[in-house]
This record gives structure tokens, sequence and C-alpha cells, in this order.
């Protein structure tokens, strides 16, 4: 039976195509966290190119059809990069993109950290180091089941210090599932500060590649490079891949660039508009969250 | 839910044959059997363990000769949060995974995968939550299950079953397999004495009148403790002229407030017993059930807060007070205050 063709990925988002959703990406993640006050500002913007990248050119999935079974999945492992996850969801539209300025507020539809019953969500997660576990289960469903769909899973890299991740990553390799993409966002910086102060990872390559992975690094900010990367990763037959997506927390905006203190922290006014300026530079940038919470803003509104 | 009219509709073993240590059975050995028959009837159905397949009998399934039920198991090693996980991965892609470990550790362990990958997104992950209580024996505290139902009923979406003996297993999991939302089956580990009979009825959420009494008491019970107090309600009602009623508080999550109120209202008194800490178990929930629209009067029988010592079941029954002898002690304890 010939499968249904997915609306994603599509060749209509090519480089430039996702250069420009990226600015818009990074501006939409930036109000939706202005406007709630809190959430997680450095590590959603690091993985900006991972998610635009995956969820544009790779992930075969459709809005219209959240459910369908033959869908790729994508498992946020880091939890608290969910604003970027949902502006990509708004804007694919799996729900109206009202919803991104009521996030984490009561009656809202976007809770803190990804839900299950959120349109386009493929698992609960926020509790740091469950994810990969949960990405084997549906790989080890689709080997059952003869299907092809592939399961992504993007972890934090202070993440890594959580235990039950190696052993997730024992299982991937033990039962072979070449159809589990583990990413790793290496942005170097959890919230107590430099990961290898706090905790040291390195040599991480290593780490995978002794758990029985196939370890790719590539540039986290570089469309081709995450690319090639992807490619290699859905290439790789008999094992698991790794791909250690090298990035910067807070990328995208000079001040929160590198900042550890950025990892939680909602942005002022006065930065949320300094940033959407660097962001926007020269290209004029739009989207119905911007126009809302912006509008609010010079209206004076909150 | 309306009250069983009558105990005998229980159709439960007489005292005497579950006495009998011929009829004694492990729900170990009958859950292996049912989880077997549910795999060949359901292709959705797998099981998962964590080194433990010989103990929980997950192994019926590795080790069935038909490939199309022995691949649907998957072993994760020592790794009791990976376990959850990957069987709640396994229900995210429609599967309805049975998940086995001992209670201590499934608990213990992977609260927290059970709660955040298997309750918020309210997947039906099934528990197969072997070794409950004290009766575990030689292995002693570390692997006593004595805490797991207070952290598990505490979790939203939870549905909480204690199985009364072994033969009561494979109807608990015939009448959980479609129930909505995780369900966590709590059971013993040795060949205990058997009450029930295929006859018994059984529904998930409801608790059941066992014994009929006077106006004077009722136990509130569950799990294996269930025979201990039907013997200790006889030697009562003959000893003490007191017939209490029994009532078989077989799910613990959710509770059957009816049954639960409706009895209490014919009583002065009552006692809870389980082979549980007496804090946050079931004493627990029916103290929450009664308290706003009930009160009832109710004495606490389990383990005292305490992590207890190793020994054979039996003997630890009776050095916790927790067979019949022990419960009769301890319910005219409470009466005499």
């Amino acid at each position: 039976m010939k499968t249904k063709a997915f609306p994603y990925p599509a060749v209509k988002y090519d480089d430039a195509a996702l250069e420009k959703l990226a600015r818009r990406l990074r501006c939409d993640t930036l109000c939706m966290i202005h406007q709630a006050s809190s959430g997680h500002p450095g590590g959603s913007l690091s993985s900006v190119e991972i998610l635009s990248t995956l969820y544009y050119q790779y992930l075969r999935h459709d809005p219209a059809n959240p459910e369908r079974t033959d869908r790729d999945r994508f498992v946020l492992s880091k939890g608290h990069a969910c604003p970027i996850l949902y502006a990509i969801l708004a804007e694919q539209g799996y729900f109206p993109e009202e919803e991104l300025c009521h996030l984490r507020r009561v009656g809202g539809l976007l809770q803190g950290h990804p839900s299950l019953h959120i349109p386009g969500i493929d698992a609960s997660t926020g509790s740091l180091g469950q994810g990969l576990s949960l990405a084997n289960g549906v790989a080890l469903a689709a080997k059952l089941d003869g299907s092809d769909l592939h399961t992504w899973c993007l972890l934090g890299d202070g993440e890594l210090q959580e235990g039950q991740v190696w052993e997730a990553a024992m299982t991937s390799a033990h039962y072979k599932l070449d159809n589990v993409t583990a990413i790793v966002d290496r942005n170097g910086l959890q919230i107590d500060g430099k990961t290898e102060k706090v905790m040291a990872l390195e040599p991480l390559a290593e780490k995978w590649l002794s758990f029985g992975f196939h370890v790719i690094e590539c540039d986290g900010h570089s469309f081709s490079d995450l690319r090639r990367a992807y490619d290699e990763a859905l290439a790789t037959k008999g094992k698991p891949s790794c791909i250690i997506a090298n990035t910067h927390k807070g990328h995208g905006v000079s001040f929160m660039t590198d900042q550890a203190g950025w990892h939680g922290k909602s942005p002022s006014v006065e930065q949320l508009q300094a940033a959407v300026t660097e962001i926007c530079g020269d290209k004029k940038i739009e989207s119905s969250c911007m126009k809302t919470v912006l509008g609010e803003v010079k209206g004076g509104g909150r | 839910m309306a009250l069983n009219s009558t105990v005998k509709e229980m159709r439960l073993l007489s005292l005497t044959d579950a006495a009998n240590r011929e009829n004694w059975q492990a729900c170990k050995v009958t859950y292996g059997a049912a989880l077997l028959k549910l795999a060949t009837e359901r292709p959705e159905v797998v099981a998962l363990d964590a080194d433990l397949a010989n103990s929980t009998q997950s192994s019926r399934i590795r080790d069935a000769k038909d490939e199309s039920i022995s691949r649907r198991f998957f072993d994760v090693g020592i790794s009791e949060q990976d376990l959850v996980g990957t069987g709640a991965g396994l229900a995210l892609a429609g599967k309805i995974p049975y998940v086995n470990s001992f209670g201590v550790f499934l608990s213990g362990r992977a609260w927290g995968q059970i709660r955040v990958s298997v309750c918020y997104p309210n997947l039906p992950v099934r528990f197969g939550g072997s070794y409950g209580g004290i009766t575990v024996g030689p292995d002693g505290p570390t692997h006593f299950a004595i805490s797991d139902i207070a952290i598990l009923r505490s979790l939203p979406n939870m549905t909480l079953v204690s199985a009364t003996d072994g033969a009561q297993v494979p109807k608990i999991i015939e009448a959980t397999v479609d129930y909505p939302g995780p369900v966590y089956i709590r059971m013993g580990r040795v060949p205990l004495p058997v009450v029930t009979t295929a006859e018994t009825p059984f529904e998930t959420g409801r608790a059941y009148v066992y014994r009929k009494g006077g106006g004077e008491l009722v136990l509130y019970t569950t799990g294996h403790s269930v025979y201990d107090t039907l013997e200790a309600a006889e030697i009562l009602a003959t000893e003490d002229g007191i017939d209490p009623w029994v009532v078989n508080v077989n799910t613990i999550k959710p509770l059957d407030v009816d049954t639960i109120a409706t009895v209490a209202k014919q009583v002065k008194r009552g006692c809870v017993v389980e082979e549980h800490n007496i804090y946050g178990g079931l004493g627990g929930a029916v103290a929450e059930a009664l308290a706003g629209s009930h009160p009832l009067p109710l004495g606490f029988i389990g383990i005292e807060d305490e992590f207890c010592e190793s020994g054979e079941p039996m003997e630890l029954l009776r050095e916790y007070k927790l067979d019949a002898p022990g419960i009769v002690e301890r319910v005219r304890g409470y009466l005499s205050k």
C-alpha cells in the first residue's frame, strides 16, 4: 500500500526560507517568554536551527493529522526548550498562533513544559533524562510493526548528567535501534554554569561511541552542516546515531549568547525590543505573536 | 455502585479450603500464565522487564515458543527508570505494555518516570508490581514494598488494583487490559492462601463485602491480608461475639467510596488491615473517604512505620502481627481503648 504523502518535509523550505523563518521563530520565542514572564530563552535559542531543519526539512509529519501513526516522532527531552518547539508547531498550523501569547497561563493550551495533549507534541517531558527511553519505546514498536518511521530525540548537554540517559543509550544500542537519532544540544552551559565545571561531560563523543552509537559532530547553527549530520544519521544502519550539535546558548542575541544567566529568565521590555531589533536586522519579520506582544509593549499595555 | 447484596454471590472458598496448603498459589505463577494468554489473544500486548523476568514470570512471554509472541518481550537490564520510560514509549506508539519488576523498585526507583512519562500523559501502561508487602521474606527490608500504595495512589490518573490472591490475578488482567490510563497491579511473592474462585466477581474500581456482620465493627482490607482478616473475623465472632464485617478493597484507586461508606454507616467502629505502612496506604485512603461525610473511628493495622527485618514470610506475618491471631490481638487492643 502506498502511503499518503506528508506535507512536511517540503522542498519550498530551502535555506533562504529557513534562515528567514529562524529569525521569526527566535522573535516568537522571546515574545512568548516575555509575555509569560518566565521560561527558558537560552536553551530555546540554541536549538532554533536544529529544530527548524528537522521540522521543515526532515521530519515526516502532518499538522492536519497530528495522530497519523506512520509519522516520524520527535521527543523534546530537554523539555524546557519548548517555546521554540511551540513556535514551530504554531507556524505549521498545529494550533492557533494566538496560543503562543498564553504560554504558561491558566486556561492556556501551552504548558511550561511539553504535554502530550498539545497537538503536535509527541511526548510529555520536562523532568530531565526521560526522553531517550520514550524514543526507544516508540522505535521498538515501529520495528515490531515493520514501520519505517524514524524517532528523533533532542537532549540538552547538562541533561546528560541524568543516569537514565545512559540506561537508555544502552537500550538503543542493545536493540540496534537505527531508527533512533539522539541529538545533543551542546551549548556548554547549564543553570549553575559551564557543564565542564559543574559536572564534566567530556570526552563526550567518546562516551556515546563507547555506548554503541554512531557519533556525528556538527555545527548546530548551520543548516547545511545539520543536514549533513541528519543525512548521515538516517543512512546509518544497524546502530543508533548520536549527533553532537555544537551550539551557543542564547544564539542570535548578543547579550544572551553564552550566558548561563539566560537559562531561565524572561527578558524585560527593553531587552525584548533590543533582542528583536538585533535578530531582525534589516529584514522585515512579522508574526501574529510578535504583533500582539510588541504591540502591547509599544502601547504600554503591560 | 451498590453493595453486593449477599456474601454468597462472592463465591468464595471456605476458610477451611483456603487454609489447605494444596490450594495455595503464588501470584507470579498465575500472572505469567495470564500474560501469555493475553499476549496470544492481543497482538498489541508487549512485556518488559529489568532482569527479573524469572521472578516476575514475564519470562513466559520471553520463552514463548511462538516467535510472534517472544519478539514482544524486551529486557532492558537492571535499569528501572529506562524500563518505565521504554514502556511509555511503546504505549505512545499504540502498544499495551506490561512493565514488570518488584514493587519496591517500580514504585521507588522509577516513581518520577511513572509520574511524568506515564501518568501525566495518561498512557495505558500496565505495571506488574510483584513482591508487594513484607511477605517478600528473606531478602529483607531493602526489598519490601510497604510504601508503594502511598506513593502510587498520590499520582493523578493512576489506577491501583490489589490482587487478593493468585487465583484472582487472571481476572484482574482480563478486566484491566482495556481500562483507560495507567494501571498498577500489586501482587504478593510467595504461595499464599487462596480465597477467591473463578466465579468471584472482580470489577475495576469496586470494593466487595466478603463478610456481613453486626453493628459493631468493619474490617477494611486488601490483597493477601484479606484471607487473614477473614480468619480474624471468625475468631472475633466466635470468641468475642463481635461479628465484624469484612470489606475487600480490591481496587485502592479509584476508591469505591459508596461501598466503604455504606458499610461504615452500619457500624460503630472500623479497622483497616494491610501489608503496608500504616501511613498513606489503604488506611489513609479509607480515612480520607470517610472523614468528610461518614466519619467513623478507625484503627490502623499494618506495618508500624518501620523497615522490618528478614525472615520467612509466615514468620514475618506473625512477628508483625498481620496473621489472623495478630490481627485479632490488635483489633482487641483497639476496641479496648
